[in-house]
């Protein structure tokens, strides 16, 4: 796919980019401006305005031949600055436009302006905005410097969230994230000196025509892929990851998990797909899938192991992230160049599937949280009675990702593993069917616990709250109807490529990862079972208790392994580590 | 031994030094440090590359200049947030360690839950 030549004129109708990020930070100034009173104020009226500016992209983007072109002070680059949006930003920024709305709409009773002492609803609703900004400027950022910025953005707008209760473990957690996140700005930044040094420009559509095999560029593209893998937490470069999500309050959780890490996931896409596409080798592909499997298999069984809801989910997220990068090695092929667009369009629609569906299960746990005064799953029972909206939330957000039709999540694997089998590397095939058993067996373990009947009704220590909940189930519903909107007027989509609905086949597609997943929740899921007192799974166990067992052990000695790497001198060790790797591999691809 | 030559070697020894220090000190105030002095070898290597559009005959570059600049702002705030996250810790806790002593996993019995 031949980068399109480069536009020298702003498009028609481009004003809106710049309004995009516009509207969002003038929120910021204006909130901040009237303090705590007014600011909820200012991010519901920000709101429709961000909503209606998302949806005339959309609109205008089939009309202008897929891109909308903006020159600040029209000036052309490499002297000015462009803002560009294609199928893919436009799609982003309308995801990011409507999990924001629903997480405020869900956070509106959370962080209502008080006349407390307390800072949080204040900073929540201003660090919302500046999110959204950042993100809006990520999406549309034709620079790679201005990425750089909008990436910093989004991290100093994303590290208080994590600390918003103030207390001594989120702070901690907050400065780890911090420190972490900087040490990979730190690496982008200098991948970009090294390829201003080379090409003397950083605009993505100029260096996609002038970047070429040579020492200095691979090296660059080395160090700016390490860099936003620690700011997406891939493994091994996860150690910030699961006690900030999971020590946030849930409207931020939502935010962090569903949105903030697929910034740094779209600047990993347009360097490799855009910036340099032909660059890349068989082996760095294969190199960045292999993190994303081992990111599957280790932090799924991790997660399985959690007592904590929370922990739970932010563990998942570090599973589905690694799913993300199965799409490298499919969209690149064995020759190492870019062939087709379809597996890129499948990764892009499991991230916006993981957007929409993770953000509605930490906003469901959120309010199970609220009404159960604790997380624990083995204290889950009878929640099912007492707060049927949350538990359906979180169940279907669950079975969008799991992959039931329609949702996005099942397009995105139909996808993905069609052109597994059409390039042959039936390696990755197996992968992704284990990430959707593995993604099954934590949605089972935790519905086994909600559905399983209490022995006596729970007393709700507040009580479940319409709106929030409201909020949570549009957000599933819309992650599960995914599949049925018009993306190929966005995305390079296979023609006839389209899901066909509701025959058997696809039936058989869905349960056979979720009996899957409930085999792997029993085997490594060491809290007892809800129903650990009947007669089946007395029976059950009697046959394979010592199997449970050995799994038990292993995944133990997974989570040990896990803890260790989480550790910082040991993180920080794999990132250097996984820099040489990449450069090596693409010197070894290209000599 | 050009100057050129020599900035670059300093560059490099600042991202080594600051590497260094942000993988083995243990304490936040350190790191920050750590991570403000290899933040300075890579905008020393910006300055370098626009010395060498000097050398192809065009003046010196000033876009490297105007993105060290900007990039000084961003390490600005950055040390700025990562200070002020280390004091509300300091104050909150009573010490700086960055080691989380909760568990973070099921470290109890299970069976016991």
């Amino acid at each position: 796919m031949p980068p399109p030549a480069p536009t020298l004129t702003t498009t028609t109708g481009s004003v809106l980019l710049v309004l995009s990020i516009v509207v969002p930070v003038a929120g910021v100034l204006l909130a901040f401006a009237l303090g705590d009173r007014y600011c909820r104020l200012v991010v519901f009226t920000v709101m429709p305005f961000g909503i209606a500016i998302a949806a005339a992209i959309l609109m205008l983007l089939p009309l202008s031949e897929g891109h909308l072109v903006y020159l600040l002070g029209a000036w052309p680059p490499p002297l000015g600055v462009a803002l560009r949006a294609d199928g893919l930003s436009a799609v982003m920024l309308a995801t990011v436009a409507i999990v924001i709305c629903a997480v405020a709409i869900f956070a509106a009773t959370d962080f209502r302006p008080t006349e407390a002492k307390t800072r949080a609803p204040f900073a929540f609703w201003i660090l919302l905005l500046a999110i959204w900004g950042a993100l809006n400027t990520i999406f549309v950022g034709g620079d790679l410097f201005t990425l750089y910025v909008a990436l910093e953005l989004l991290t100093f707008a994303a590290v208080p969230l994590v600390s918003l209760d103030g207390r001594a473990e989120t702070l901690r957690s907050a400065l780890r994230y911090l420190l972490f996140a900087l040490l990979g700005s730190v690496l982008y930044l200098s991948g970009t000196a090294l390829l201003y040094g080379l090409h003397g420009t950083l605009d993505i559509l100029l260096l996609s025509h002038r970047v070429s095999v040579e020492p200095g560029a691979l090296i660059a593209a080395a160090l700016m892929t390490t860099g936003l893998l620690a700011k997406t937490a891939l493994f091994p470069l996860h150690l910030w990851l699961p006690p900030a999500h999971a020590g946030a309050p849930a409207a931020a959780s939502a935010i962090l998990s569903g949105l903030v890490v697929k910034g740094s996931f779209f600047i990993l896409l347009r360097l490799w797909f855009d910036v340099m596409p032909a660059l890349p080798g068989f082996a760095v592909p294969q190199l960045l899938a292999a993190l994303g499997a081992g990111a599957i298999v280790f932090e799924s069984v991790v997660a399985l192991r959690q007592e904590r809801l929370k922990l739970l989910i932010a563990y998942s997220t570090l599973a589905q992230i690694g799913y993300l990068f199965l799409m490298f090695p499919l969209a690149f092929g064995a020759s190492g160049r870019l062939e087709s667009g379809q597996a890129l369009a499948g990764g892009l629609l499991q991230a916006i599937s993981h957007a929409t569906a993770k953000a509605a299960m930490f906003m469901a746990v959120g309010s199970i949280y609220g009404g159960l005064g604790h997380d624990r799953i083995t204290g889950l029972r009878g929640v099912a009675r007492a707060l049927p909206l949350s538990v359906l939330a979180f169940a279907l957000g669950g079975i969008a990702l799991m992959g039931l039709q329609p949702s996005g999540a099942s397009l995105a694997k139909e996808l993905l593993l069609q052109k597994a089998m059409s390039t042959g590397q039936w390696w990755w095939a197996i992968v992704l069917q284990a990430g959707g058993i593995f993604t099954a067996a934590y949605v089972v373990l935790v519905l086994a616990h909600a559905l399983a009947p209490a022995d006596e009704p729970i007393a709700l220590i507040s009580p479940a709250s319409r709106s929030r909940d409201l909020a949570a189930l549009a957000l599933a519903l819309c992650s599960l109807s995914l599949g049925l909107m018009p993306w190929e007027h966005y995305l390079p989509l296979p023609h006839g490529g389209a899901l066909k609905l509701f025959d058997l086949d696809a039936l058989s597609k869905f349960l056979l990862p979720a009996m899957g997943g409930a085999t792997l929740a029993i085997l490594l899921s060491p809290w007892p079972h809800p129903l650990a007192c009947s007669a089946v799974w007395k029976n059950l166990m009697r046959v394979l208790g010592p199997f449970r067992r050995t799994c038990l052990g292993f995944g133990g000695l997974v989570e040990r392994g896990d803890d260790a790497l989480r550790q910082w001198p040991a993180a920080s060790i794999s990132l250097v580590v996984v820099t040489l790797l990449l450069a090596a591999s693409m010197f070894a691809a290209n000599s | 031994m050009s100057a050129v030559t020599v900035f670059g070697l300093c560059a490099a020894a600042a991202v080594g030094v600051g590497l260094y220090g942000l993988i083995t000190n243990p304490q936040p105030l350190r790191k920050i440090i750590a991570f403000n002095l290899l933040g300075s070898g890579v905008f020393l290597l910006f300055g370098i590359i626009g010395r060498r559009g000097a050398a192809a005959g065009s003046g010196n570059d000033p876009v490297p200049q105007a993105l060290v600049i900007t990039g000084v702002v961003v390490a600005f705030s950055a040390t700025a947030l990562a200070i002020a996250l280390t004091l509300r810790l300091f104050e909150t806790a009573g010490s700086m360690t960055l080691r989380s002593r909760a568990p973070t996993g099921p470290n109890s019995d299970p069976s016991a839950g």
